[in-house]
């Protein structure tokens, strides 16, 4: 199968918006959870291709966005000690914590490094046992098996240098409490394929049934999304609330047991801080007490963190869904890819990055009749 | 390329990019050291003998050959192009060239797309303490083939050794000058509404094939960069058309984003292209989805952005995809008089975006 190109047809694309435009009588609005499909929505312009009156908004899954301040001023307390050498993926260096970014302790002389899997990182502690070394492990369910794994092989072969800067969240509670928060206007949602490929979705039929809100499990490519948009409308139009799988090549109603067996035995549920949005209870793991050795919180005794936030900043509200990225009075002024006042312009997933990158402070008529006076293309 | 440190920085082994040094030798042999001392930049007798031994039998030419301060040229009159560029790639070897290869290609090609002959390069070397001789000389030796391919002549250079832990092997230094073709006036201030927008070849391979052996990532099929010089294809192209052309570019770092970005705006002219026809090759693609990249903004080292007066643009095509380096080169969109300073592409779906400037490197992303 060519994924590269079989999931991106611009006609099958086009044909899909007709048949969404047949189907749709009334506004509906949206969200898709996930950051990665924010992206691809945006950079592929599909929310251009949709019938005026569906709106997508844009929801908090990007684990970068989310990941408290306080959390990344640690990070960095941690990153600047001599002896450490600090593991992260890439789109964490540029976020700002209170007074510096990761790229600033590398710049000053912190061992800071990317790396693409946490276990590369273990590799790394074993190669250097006169280190501390430190793992970031920040994301969803997506990334929590690896970074669970990590733990796991660490304490295994016995190598005590390694530890776990942990944050992970989960999907579910945050659904909840988007649909608990007053002012709700999502109607329906596109799950995070990503996340639901490790956890199936067997999580979230009582949450369709409570909150009477359909939920399509939907992928990451144009036609992926589309068909995840296509099925939410069905059901809206018909008064439904199912839990659907429009990502059925990945996706199955179990997920990935091995996975789910592993995050069991390393993590426990624990309440988080989702930042610009506060704490929602048992909304992340850490790690549980057999792992508890290699979680770097406590072994290096960060204190006497003051975060401060920028009081321009409307992250919250945009992770909400309650605006949209350009409706902030910094976007595109004070707050830029360049000097970002908050992590939703920091991460390539974050929304407002999306929003900056792919024009959307160009209105949406320059942008469509952009390149039609071409004679050669 | 961004800078990234990886746990295979840690390996002492060799990435599957360093070449076999087995069967090379030294055309004289040195005298005792296998590796790089702090006395090979001193100035003495260690000094002379890389000279003599290395830089001169590689580069050999009757202005390098005179040993002098300064090299003596001749040039003719007319104007002169004068460019210089600093080396610090790593891995030093890498799937499709070198950091030799990179010296040299890169200057020629800057002096090549302001639309001038490029005729001599220095090069100056800064060498970490106990860096091996055998790859000094395997970098030498690249340079020299690269400046034999590309027509030019190395005349002077230097070297400097810095005490271990001060460098990272070895940085390079090249300064070329070329003579200015008569009757040409490309520059990025000269793109012009309408004119289309041709680029010689697939996009992206150099900065794929270095992330694809500093990152120790695996992919099926391996990406070699495309590090070339450019002077004879884009000769063949002002030959011709020289004055159908108005603005030449080689997409370096920041990829073709970056480069089309600097046009329009120093053109104040908008540009469109049309994404489904950018030439990507599969595994380069493959590679990006996988780390999250963008294929526009990924380094390349061995193409041209040539901005060609509608009329013509047929004809320049044609002519680029009868040259071996051009003969992937497409037809990616024009020049407007809309959206000023802005890049506008068309995306897959046939809707519209917008691709920025980029700030700083591209960051692989989490999930």
């Amino acid at each position: 199968m060519k994924y590269l190109t079989e999931f991106r047809n611009g006609e099958i694309a086009q044909r899909m918006a007709r048949e969404i435009a047949s189907i749709t009588t009334r506004p509906w609005k949206i969200m898709e959870v996930c950051g990665g499909q924010t992206h691809s929505i945006i950079k592929n312009g599909i929310d251009q291709m949709l019938p005026a009156g569906v709106e997508m908004i844009h929801g908090p899954g990007c684990p970068v966005c989310v990941t408290p301040l306080e959390l990344i001023d640690k990070a960095l307390a941690i990153a600047a000690q001599p002896g450490v050498i600090f593991c992260s993926f890439g789109d964490m260096l540029r976020v700002p914590g209170t007074d510096a970014d990761l790229f600033q302790i590398k710049g000053a002389g912190g061992d800071v490094r990317v790396v693409y899997s946490p276990l590369d990182a273990v590799e790394l502690a074993a190669k250097n046992p006169d280190k501390q070394v430190v793992f970031f492990g920040v994301g969803f369910e997506t990334t929590a098996p690896a970074n669970a794994m990590s733990v796991h092989v660490a304490k295994r072969r016995g190598i005590k240098n390694f530890s776990l800067l942990v944050s992970h969240v989960l999907v579910p509670p945050a659904i909840a409490a988007i649909l608990e928060s007053p002012g709700n206007k999502v109607q329906a949602f596109l799950l995070a394929g990503h996340v639901n490929s490790v956890m199936g979705y067997w999580e979230y039929p009582p949450i369709a049934e409570k909150y009477k809100i359909p939920l399509v499990v939907t992928g990451f490519e144009p036609l992926d999304l589309l068909d995840g948009i296509r099925r939410a409308i069905i059901q809206l139009e018909a008064g439904t609330h199912e839990v659907e799988n429009a990502y059925e090549r990945i996706v199955t109603f179990d997920g990935n047991q091995p996975a789910q067996k592993m995050l069991a035995e390393v993590f426990e549920v624990t309440d988080r801080a989702w930042r610009g949005i506060g704490v929602i209870p048992r909304s992340g793991w850490r790690l549980a007490p057999a792992y508890r050795d290699f979680d770097a919180e406590a072994r290096f005794h960060i204190t006497g963190i003051h975060t401060v936030e920028s009081p321009l900043c409307r992250a919250g509200d945009v992770l909400r869904g309650a605006i949209k990225p350009a409706e902030c009075a910094a976007f595109g002024k004070e707050c830029t890819p360049r000097h970002p006042l908050g992590a939703t312009m920091v991460s390539s997933e974050g929304a407002c990055a999306a929003y900056y990158n792919y024009g959307r402070f160009l209105s949406a008529e320059e942008l469509a009749t952009a390149g039609s006076g071409l004679t050669h293309a | 390329m961004p800078e990234i440190a990886n746990a295979s920085d840690e390996d002492q082994a060799p990435s599957k990019g360093t070449p076999d040094f087995s069967n090379w030798t030294c055309p004289l042999p040195l005298v005792g050291y296998p590796t790089i001392v702090m006395g090979h930049g001193g100035g003495g007798k260690l000094g002379n003998e890389l000279v003599e031994h290395l830089f001169l039998p590689a580069f050999r030419n009757a202005a390098l050959e005179n040993l002098g301060d300064a090299a003596v040229l001749e040039l003719g009159a007319g104007h002169l192009a004068m460019s210089t560029d600093s080396f610090v790639v790593q891995p030093l070897f890498f799937p499709g060239g070198s950091i030799g290869d990179l010296a040299v290609n890169g200057t020629v090609n800057d002096l090549a797309v302001s639309g001038a002959i490029p005729k001599y390069l220095s090069a100056s070397f800064i060498l970490e303490e106990g860096f091996p001789l055998a790859q000094l000389a395997a970098i030498v030796d690249a340079m020299a083939a690269a400046a034999a391919t590309a027509g030019i002549q190395i005349v002077t250079g230097d070297t400097k050794v810095v005490e271990r832990g001060h460098g990272d092997g070895c940085y390079i230094n090249t300064a070329g000058i070329g003579v200015l073709r008569k009757g040409i006036q490309v520059g990025p201030r000269h793109a012009k509404p309408g004119d289309a927008i041709l680029v010689s070849g697939f996009i992206g391979d150099h900065g794929m094939a270095i992330m694809s052996v500093r990152e120790g990532l695996e992919f099926e099929s391996q990406i070699r960069s495309d590090c070339a010089a450019l002077n004879g294809t884009i000769s063949a192209v002002l030959d011709e058309a020289g004055h159908a052309i108005h603005a030449m570019r080689d997409p370096t770092r920041g990829g073709l984003a970056s480069t089309l970005n600097e046009i329009a705006q120093a053109s104040g002219v908008g540009i469109w292209i049309d994404e489904r026809r950018l030439p990507v090759r599969t595994e380069v693609q493959s590679a990006c989805e996988l780390l999250g990249l963008d294929p526009v903004y990924v380094a390349n080292e061995g193409k041209a952005v040539f901005f060609v007066a509608p009329d013509a643009a047929e004809r320049v095509l044609s002519i680029l995809r009868a040259h071996p380096l051009g003969r992937d080169a497409a037809m990616i969109g024009h020049a407007t008089a809309e959206h000023k300073g802005m890049l506008v592409a068309r995306t897959q779906m046939g809707a519209n975006r917008v691709i920025a400037q980029q700030i700083g490197e591209q960051l692989p992303r989490i999930c």
